[in-house]
């Protein structure tokens, strides 16, 4: 936070309007902590550092290594594992088997698809035009019969399997759970924290558990993506039932409905939009999960891509990130369409009447079922043509090229990345990792009191105390290091971007695919070109974590600036301001709150990549998640290093809160002094 | 209900869809192509099922290759091969969803959680395969600087090795987080002017390593063999102390270079006991590192390791005949 | 004045936390908004009210924003819930009922209307206007049946299968007042429904209901904070200031004697001869005028009584009940025209 510390101190006397204003308190108390660090650094420099080397342990550290042994003891005969663990696993694995069987491979026989892959096809496609509309449902059969043609039609329908197993599962517990936090406001606030925790909780932290407890294969997987996925559909289905306008509900009231009446006539058909968006975003959370499933087993696509990342094949890794991207469009467009369906307004717009469709629908579903016979007695028709066959043309060119950019671009790329790290990253690493931690404990919370008062900072001291406790101090400095160097970049691309987004709308059209795919392309794909360019560095997480984060900073950035009235910026224009004024006097400022909140989920994506940066030399807390995760004797570590991530997100996240927060209050302070 | 009305009606052609589909599979399920066309194969497997464990390193993926093929082509079992780490393998044995893990390296806790406390695993015997761990360097260095080979001399060099990562100390890249490692002992126990840097994976380490050796840059990193890398960029091995018996027993004093591992497979206790074929093939299974190298490189260079397999076997049927026998 | 149909007694509305315990406590009671605010961090929207209306009748509350009309017209079917007094319908305490039998009030006996007119976005008009009797159980086609007759009567004739959103703000509030009168409730509760609506389509729906109160003759209470809607529509109407009652009476007493400067100010536009009736004015009779001079009528507004006065060369006597209260001349009637000119 050091950064936002910083950036405080600086712009808060800044500010034109109030010059004669005496430096505020909180300047004051920002400045003061900033000083003490520095002197605090130069005189105390390396001592009480925490430093705990990557292969030794803490007791804590021992204890939770018992787990291991303690869930190998109690398998066979504690109730637990009887009653609940088994049959979840056994009745998970059955549904997922389910669509396995049907659209991947049968486990017996030739190990095709029940219905082929034509019927897969089809069916899918006439699902996709049920729910959908037409568009949609041709993309879903191009995308679908495109990855016959990549030679990947088994592990793509692999991970569809999975993924729609998830989904059903998330929205089986998802969709009750938001309904109960959507209508009482207080299992709201129980649930809240909880879906934070689980959302900042890095994804292999868990998976070593669950393999552990579900043991590995498909029923894992879905359990670790259900996991992941939920949070997404039970927040929106909360939120769409509580943002229903209080005087709509208030109108339904004074009519007499009871509980239940309300919910079915009026807060489930209102709510219907967002819940339907909230399954969207479920979806997407969901697949990224059954990739990154793959380290536990989990079949498909995940587990090609993780296959390449070893042999560093980048063709192979980019053909399978290609499926994955096009399943994630499919599945958003898909339920995006399912979503716009349950708008009424759509419902009444429609070009063809409801008659037409039901027919069109009809003829459709026999041609879809002609299709899935046809796959059950025609062996073409079953089993993708392996002479159809596009995927090693796409592997050998990627892996041209990326060679190629690896010979001609390596020696640049080094150099810069030589300047970031000396000039940036190492300095400010060492002002954490060497500071003594009480100093820092001390600056981070009198940092947090000045931003957002007693409760911020017992709420700051307290995670700082949870990760000392940890005994990841030092790893903690290191990954915080790291993530704020990565969000200060996302930040700038962030504004870069999004001002050139909010203002031109084909700009915006050009560039959000390429969020999108930045988005859902799975890291693993995109590292190893990096390590050829970059080396196995932290600066290399920092990039990965960047190219995460950043569609995303980028995204909120431009919405906020494209939502500003445009009568204001007509106002500014009027009165003779140039393009640049106009960004920097009038649309900046208006989107503060914006860049705030980019810079908040800049930041927690940052985190969340944490894990992954250390695939390639991050170090830091994400090494000690992936090591727990793969050697049994670091397995305690890693359980704590997952927990300190998580107390280090929420420290984060609270303090850029509080800092987007305060300078909105002032505003109001300003106007009554000058009035 | 108009709700629930609306969004029954829009659900129920999918539901109908689903019931017909279902109808239709129901109906004429027996008569899949799927199945008929598979029919003959199955039935005359005396072997069943066996689930061959896929660690990552192409080494191993020569062994478990060269053994599915066998199985497969030979005895006529049903080889499912399953992608998973070390760890997540061994796992795999308590839970029925492994019976065989072809090449291992030690692991020395779990051979002591699942083969000796819980009894699920057993140890199969060696591979023939002889395991190196050590620090390398590329081989442009070993050319340049001939006696940086000795560990005595690598204080020498260290200025050499220092990244912007190791705080001008030189560097150790350490790779794949699921080795185990001595190397933070070993830098402070040699007495070495050395920082361990954590790649964080195997990927990473032989991008670098290939890398350092395009580029002619310095690079000292913990490495292994046999590796497939090597015959892409033949690595050189620093000598440190060597190892003696018990030098290596206290972790945090350990000062001496790393044993010579001798790589077995592991079985499941089930799958030992269950009289299969393909068990007695993987207790029988032997092999050099020259043999495991060729089918890796064949592997690495391009070919299925299916196709590599058939070659390898193709070339070397006494051998087969040895462990089928 | 018939038996009273809706009767509110002490009530109080306290929002903020141990306001439950204020209406008891005579000091803080006693306290004013401000102050209140200040001590205990509460505030009062409505403070010890007590009214009646009367079966038929069209009973208007009326305030500025914040003068907590509308806390108070939710507090008579519990939407809000009071903090304390009593809220008798039928001689039953609102206050004290059961869950279901408030929702049993609400369902057929209080009917509201709202400002922004809480239409369920996703139903069609014909769905929306039949939604409360859907609510309490009413089969498809007899509900159906008894909307269509609504929509007649509200004349959406024709936009059964509209949207809310396809119709303008007038239509819409046509639909929440078919929504009100399907269920057949003895009493309808407007809380400012015209307010958000253009002024030519606010006179047409006041006129829709004068017209619906004269055909069905139910009870209304209706809240605004416009004071010559209140005087067209309300019988009676009240006036609340900071939760309190200032005045309560029938717009020509609130008009013609306004009991402090608030409510003086509060009407000094109203122009005084559309709303006074002769009473006001009235004069003893003086020894001489005529005995066979023009008679009005007391209630006679004054605006309808100027051509009469002026046309006759003496002053006009005035009755009420058969009986000669007064007298009224040119210059009476001109004393009250005035002050609204040189105003205006």
């Amino acid at each position: 936070m050091s950064t936002l510390v910083q950036e405080r101190t600086t712009v808060q006397p800044a500010p034109a309007r109030a010059p004669r204003r005496r430096p505020g308190k909180r300047t004051i108390l920002l400045a003061g902590a900033a000083v003490a660090w520095l002197v605090g650094f130069l005189v105390l420099h390396g001592t009480s550092t925490l430093t705990l080397p990557a292969s030794e342990l803490t007791d804590l550290h021992r204890s939770l290594n018992q787990f291991n042994a303690w869930v190998a003891a109690n398998r066979a005969d504690n109730p637990v594992f009887l009653y609940v663990f088994t049959p979840l696993r056994a009745a998970v694995d059955a549904v997922a088997n389910v669509f396995i069987t049907t659209f991947a491979a049968s486990p017996t026989g030739l190990r095709l698809p029940e219905i082929g892959w034509l019927g897969t096809v089809g069916l899918l496609g006439w699902t996709a035009f049920a729910a959908g509309n037409a568009r949609v449902a041709l993309l879903t059969v191009a995308v679908f019969t495109f990855f016959g043609l990549q030679g990947l039609f088994l592990e793509a329908t692999y991970t569809f399997a999975l993924v729609l197993t998830a989904v059903l599962l998330t929205l089986l517990v998802g969709i009750p759970l938001g309904i109960l936090a959507g209508v009482y406001g207080r299992v709201a606030k129980v649930i809240t924290p909880v879906l934070d925790f689980m959302q900042t909780l890095p994804t292999f932290v868990y998976l070593a558990p669950l393999a552990l407890v579900f043991l590995i294969g498909p029923a894992s997987a879905v359990i670790a993506t259900v996991i992941y996925a939920a949070p997404p559909v039970i927040r929106l289905t909360a939120h769409g039932i509580r943002a229903i306008p209080e005087n709509t509900r208030e109108a339904s009231d004074s009519l007499g409905t009871t509980g239940l009446q309300r919910l079915v006539t009026l807060q489930l058909p209102m709510a219907r939009r967002t819940i339907v968006m909230g399954i969207n975003q479920s979806t997407m959370a969901a697949l990224s999960m059954v990739t990154i499933a793959a380290l536990i087993a989990a079949p498909g696509l995940g587990q090609v891509v993780v296959r390449a990342l070893q042999s560093l094949d980048v063709g192979t890794a980019v053909n399978a990130g290609l499926s994955i991207v096009l399943l994630a469009i499919v599945l958003d467009r898909v339920t995006t369409a399912a979503s716009r369906r349950a708008d009424p307004a759509a419902a009444r717009n429609r070009r063809v009447s409801r008659r037409t469709r039901y027919i069109l629908l009809g003829i459709t579903l026999v041609l879809a079922l002609a299709m899935v016979q046809l796959s059950r007695t025609m062996l073409w028709a079953a089993a993708f043509p392996k002479d159809l066959n596009i995927g090693p043309a796409i592997v050998q060119t990627v892996a041209a090229a990326s060679q190629w950019m690896q010979t001609n671009l390596s020696l640049f790329t080094v150099s810069f990345r030589e300047t970031v790290t000396t000039g940036i990253l190492n300095p400010f690493q060492s002002l954490l990792t060497d500071t003594p931690f009480y100093i820092l404990v001390a600056v981070i919370a009198v940092a947090a009191y000045a931003l957002g008062g007693w409760k911020l900072a017992a709420l700051t001291t307290a995670c700082l105390g949870v990760i000392i406790y940890l005994g990841l101090w030092s790893d903690s400095m290191v990954t915080l290091a790291g993530t704020l160097v990565a969000t200060a970049v996302v930040m700038v691309l962030g504004i870069i971007f999004g001002v050139a987004m909010g203002r031109s709308e084909r700009v915006d059209q050009i560039m959000r695919p390429l969020l999108d795919a930045g988005q859902t392309m799975p890291a693993f794909v995109y590292l190893v070109p990096f390590l050829g360019l970059f080396g196995a560095t932290r600066f290399t997480a920092i990039i990965a974590g960047i190219i995460y984060a950043a569609p995303v900073a980028i995204k909120i950035t431009a919405d906020g600036i494209a939502a500003i009235s445009p009568t204001v910026v007509e106002a500014a224009v009027a009165s003779g301001s140039t393009p640049w004024q106009v960004i920097t006097k009038v649309q900046l400022p208006m989107a503060r709150q914006t860049l705030a909140l980019a810079a908040n989920q800049g930041l927690i994506y940052v985190l969340a990549m944490v894990v992954v940066g250390a695939l390639v030399g991050a170090g830091g807390l994400g090494y000690d998640v992936v090591a727990g995760f793969v050697q049994s004797a670091l397995f305690g570590k890693g359980l704590a290093a997952g927990v300190a991530i998580v107390f280090l997100g929420i420290l984060l996240d609270r303090m850029t809160q509080a800092a987007a927060a305060t300078p909105v209050r002032k505003i109001p302070t300003t106007r009554t002094r000058t009035t | 209900m108009k709700k629930a009305g609306l969004l029954l009606k829009r659900t129920l052609p999918a539901m109908a869809g689903a019931a017909a589909a279902a109808l239709l599979l129901a109906g004429c399920g027996s008569a899949s192509v799927n199945q008929v066309n598979a029919a003959g194969g199955t039935s005359e497997t005396p072997c069943g099922t066996v689930n061959v464990a896929m660690n990552a390193w192409v080494g191993y993926t020569a062994n478990a290759a060269v053994y599915s093929y066998v199985a497969k082509n030979k005895l006529g079992c049903t080889v499912v091969q399953k992608d998973l780490n070390e760890q997540i393998s061994w796992q795999g044995f308590a839970s029925g969803e492994v019976d065989v893990v072809m090449e291992n390296w030690g692991h020395a806790d779990l051979v002591k959680q699942y083969i000796t406390d819980q009894k699920v695993a057993v140890d199969d015997g060696p591979t023939g395969n002889e395991g190196h761990i050590g620090w390398y360097v590329p081989p442009w260095m070993a050319e340049k600087y001939p006696d940086i080979l000795d560990g005595k001399n690598l204080n020498k060099y260290a200025s050499l090795f220092a990244t912007s990562e190791s705080g001008g100390k030189g560097q150790v890249l350490d790779g794949d987080p699921a080795f185990v490692t001595n190397d933070e002992a070993l830098v402070k126990n040699l007495n070495l002017d050395y920082k361990v840097v954590f790649s964080g994976s195997e990927a990473a380490l032989i991008q670098s390593f290939r890398t350092a050796q395009q580029n002619k840059t310095p690079l000292l990193g913990y490495f292994y063999e046999p590796q497939w890398f090597l015959s892409e960029v033949p690595l050189k091995k620093v000598n440190l102390p060597a190892w003696t018996p018990g030098c290596d027993t206290d972790a945090e004093k350990v000062a001496c270079d790393y044993p010579t591992y001798k790589l077995n497979k592991v079985v499941s206790k089930k799958f030992q006991d269950s009289g299969s074929p393909a068990a007695k093939l993987a207790k029988n299974f032997q092999w050099t590192n020259a043999d495991q190298n060729s089918v890796a490189t064949d592997i690495q260079g391009g070919m299925t390791p299916e196709a590599a397999a058939k070659k390898w076997v193709d070339a070397h049927q006494d051998a087969v005949k040895t462990w089928l026998s | 004045m018939n038996s009273p149909d809706i009767s509110v007694r002490n009530l109080w509305k306290v929002f903020g936390p141990g306001g439950e315990k204020i209406p008891n406590n005579p000091e803080l009671s006693a306290l004013n908004s401000a102050e209140l605010l200040a001590r205990t961090g509460c505030v009062a929207a409505v403070r010890n009210l007590s009214f009646d209306v009367a079966k038929g009748e069209v009973f208007v509350v009326m305030g500025l924003s914040g003068s907590g009309k509308s806390t108070l017209i939710r507090c008579l079917t519990r939407l809000i819930e009071p903090t304390s007094g009593e809220v008798l319908v039928d001689g039953k305490d609102v206050l004290q009922a059961g869950i279901a039998e408030l929702r049993e009030l609400r369902r057929r006996k209080m009917s509201m209307v709202f400002q922004h007119f809480g239409l369920l976005p996703h139903r069609t008009v014909l769905d929306n206007v039949s939604y409360g009797l859907q609510i309490r159980g009413a089969a498809k086609n007899e509900r159906y049946a008894r909307a269509r007759e609504i929509i007649e009567l509200v004349g959406l004739k024709g936009y059964e299968r509209h949207y809310p959103d396809q119709l303008s703000g007038g239509m819409q509030q046509r639909v929440g007042l078919g929504r009100a009168l399907a269920g057949d409730p003895d009493t309808i509760l407007f809380d400012e429904p015209f307010s958000a609506l253009d002024p030519l389509i606010r006179r047409d729906m006041q006129a829709e209901v004068i017209r619906l109160h004269k055909e069905m003759g139910k009870t209304m209470v209706f809240v605004t904070h416009d004071l010559s809607e209140a005087l067209k529509l309300g019988d009676r109407i009240l006036i609340m200031r900071n939760g309190e009652t200032v005045q309560c009476g029938t717009g020509d007493e609130l008009v013609g004697s306004p009991v402090d400067k608030y409510i003086e100010d509060f009407v000094s536009e109203v122009p005084r001869a559309d709303v006074l009736t002769l009473k006001w004015i009235t004069r003893p009779v003086a020894p001489g005028t005529p005995g066979d001079a023009p008679v009005l009528s007391s209630r006679t507004v004054i605006r309808d009584a100027i051509s009469a006065v002026m046309r006759s060369s003496c002053p006009v006597l005035v009755e009420d009940a058969g009986k000669i209260t007064g007298q009224i001349d040119r210059d009476s009637i001109l004393s009250v025209l005035q002050p609204v000119e040189a105003a205006a």
